[in-house]
């Protein structure tokens, strides 16, 4: 759980960081796009391991719901959660569960016609197409406002995983308030950029 | 101080449990809530009713006897205090207070308020010890040199007394930092080290045949713990366990 987590924590990085250059520079967001698409490692050897990762991930924190409310079969009267613990930390399930049907709608958006595209409808390179591309999905509010809510929701789910992940693998050290420090600013950072993007391309549509 | 307390009841083992009212007057503030509980007791009593049951021991806070779910809180709302030494000025004049078991499908209800720890005792046995020649050539424990940080550590984890609060506080039900504590105690020790591959499989194992739940960090053990057991020590079971498994 927590490595499939810290390995998507990187991948998010990642993919921020491609994603702001279709606001700061079309032309490198096409270029590190059509790199993307088409590069053999990127392609066929961390696609599949981007996948796995996922699948591991909310697989896993499906059985481990099952398991811990399997440990407590008879509820509190009255609990306390908040007493002693963050709201993001005892609802990383619900969380997860958002970004996880918000992960349905972007493949249903970006990953499937991309597949298509390139391997069924099997249509020449055209490394000019996903700055277009990516601006056009975002022309409907209703899209926009859902991707919003689901950063928001993404932003919940990294307060607490990220750091949390360390945890889970030994790591409790005098680098832990760092660590901390440092989940809560990329926790903030990340998504707040992706709710900046997705909202510039509502704003700004092409004109044709 | 007058107060209406919730309380959940149960006949025994295999009944059905339920919350019960019961107004309670006379409560002074340096009373313990186990001595508001045996006022409670006296006056079912005199009524010819069955009292509330309820673990208890020491009542100095240090056997982890005592147990009790207060208003949603392992203990009750104050910090670093087992309920008996929890005392009624925490509480205001009309307050209602619900009191439950700590809730967990390990621990299961004997009757009322009583739980059934023993899953913590088969951890413990599990692997929580170390084995030392007895027959007449033991060797003095204070024999061996040991880092005064690393004592103290040890001596921190030593001080957990096993009451389960942190399994009742626990989202999940989960029993890691009592297990992790009793782990760390030998863990930081050249004593404990000897069998520290086998300690930690064997106690991680008993742990989850017991069927507590999983650690998912919201720290909740360690707000609640009486005894400040710190969330390092799970760090500190998890390292132990991954290097064990490398090790087979």
């Amino acid at each position: 759980m927590a490595l499939s987590g810290l390995f998507l924590v990187f991948f998010l990085g990642q993919h921020f960081t491609i994603n702001i250059t279709s606001v700061i520079a079309p032309d490198t967001f096409n270029s590190w796009s059509h790199f993307m698409g088409y590069n053999a490692l990127v392609q066929f050897v961390l696609q599949p391991i981007l996948i796995a990762g996922v699948i591991i991930h909310f697989v896993m924190g499906f059985v481990l719901e099952i398991q811990n409310n399997k440990a407590r079969a008879i509820k509190y009267e009255k609990y306390n959660g908040g007493a002693n613990a963050s709201w993001t930390s005892r609802n990383m399930i619900i969380t997860g569960l958002v970004v996880l049907a918000f992960l349905g709608l972007h493949f249903y958006d970006f990953w499937g016609p991309e597949i298509a595209y390139k391997y069924l409808e099997g249509n020449p390179e055209d490394p000019t197409r996903y700055y277009h591309e990516t601006v056009e999905k975002f022309e409907p509010i209703w899209r926009t406002v859902l991707y919003v809510i689901a950063f928001v929701l993404l932003a919940l789910h990294l307060w607490h995983g990220f750091a949390s992940s360390f945890q889970s693998m030994g790591i409790n050290n005098k680098y832990t308030p760092a660590i901390k420090i440092f989940t809560k600013i990329y926790a903030i950072v990340i998504p707040l950029g992706f709710i900046f993007i997705a909202f510039y391309h509502h704003l700004n549509p092409i004109t044709h | 101080m007058k107060l209406n307390l919730k309380i959940w009841r149960q006949k025994d083992a295999k009944s059905k449990g339920h919350m019960v009212d019961y107004p309670i007057n006379g409560i002074e503030g340096d009373m313990s809530f186990l001595e508001m509980l045996d006022v409670l007791n006296e006056g079912l009593i005199n009524k010819g009713e069955e009292p509330v049951e309820f673990d208890h021991d020491c009542r100095e806070g240090i056997c982890g006897t005592c147990s009790l779910q207060i208003n949603g809180e392992p203990h009750g709302p104050d910090r670093l205090v087992t309920t008996c030494q929890l005392h009624m000025r925490k509480f205001k004049d009309g307050d209602t207070i619900v009191i439950e078991p700590f809730r967990a499908t390990a621990f299961p209800v004997i009757k009322d308020l009583i739980i059934d720890r023993s899953a913590f005792d088969r951890i413990q046995q599990a692997g929580g010890y170390i084995s030392v020649n007895t027959s007449g050539n033991t060797v003095d424990g204070n024999a061996t040199p040991i880092n005064k940080h690393a004592a103290d550590e040890a001596m921190d984890a030593a001080t957990c007394i096993g009451c389960g609060a942190c399994v009742a506080a626990c989202k999940n039900a989960s029993a890691m930092l009592f297990t992790s504590a009793k782990v760390s105690q030998f863990a930081l020790l050249p004593q404990g080290r000897i069998e520290a591959v086998d300690r930690v499989q064997n106690m991680v194992r008993q742990m989850d045949l017991e069927g507590f739940g999983n650690c998912t960090n919201t720290g909740a053990c360690e707000v609640e713990c009486p005894k400040g057991i710190s969330l390092e020590n799970i760090a500190r079971m998890n390292r132990e366990y991954l290097s064990a498994t490398t090790k087979g």
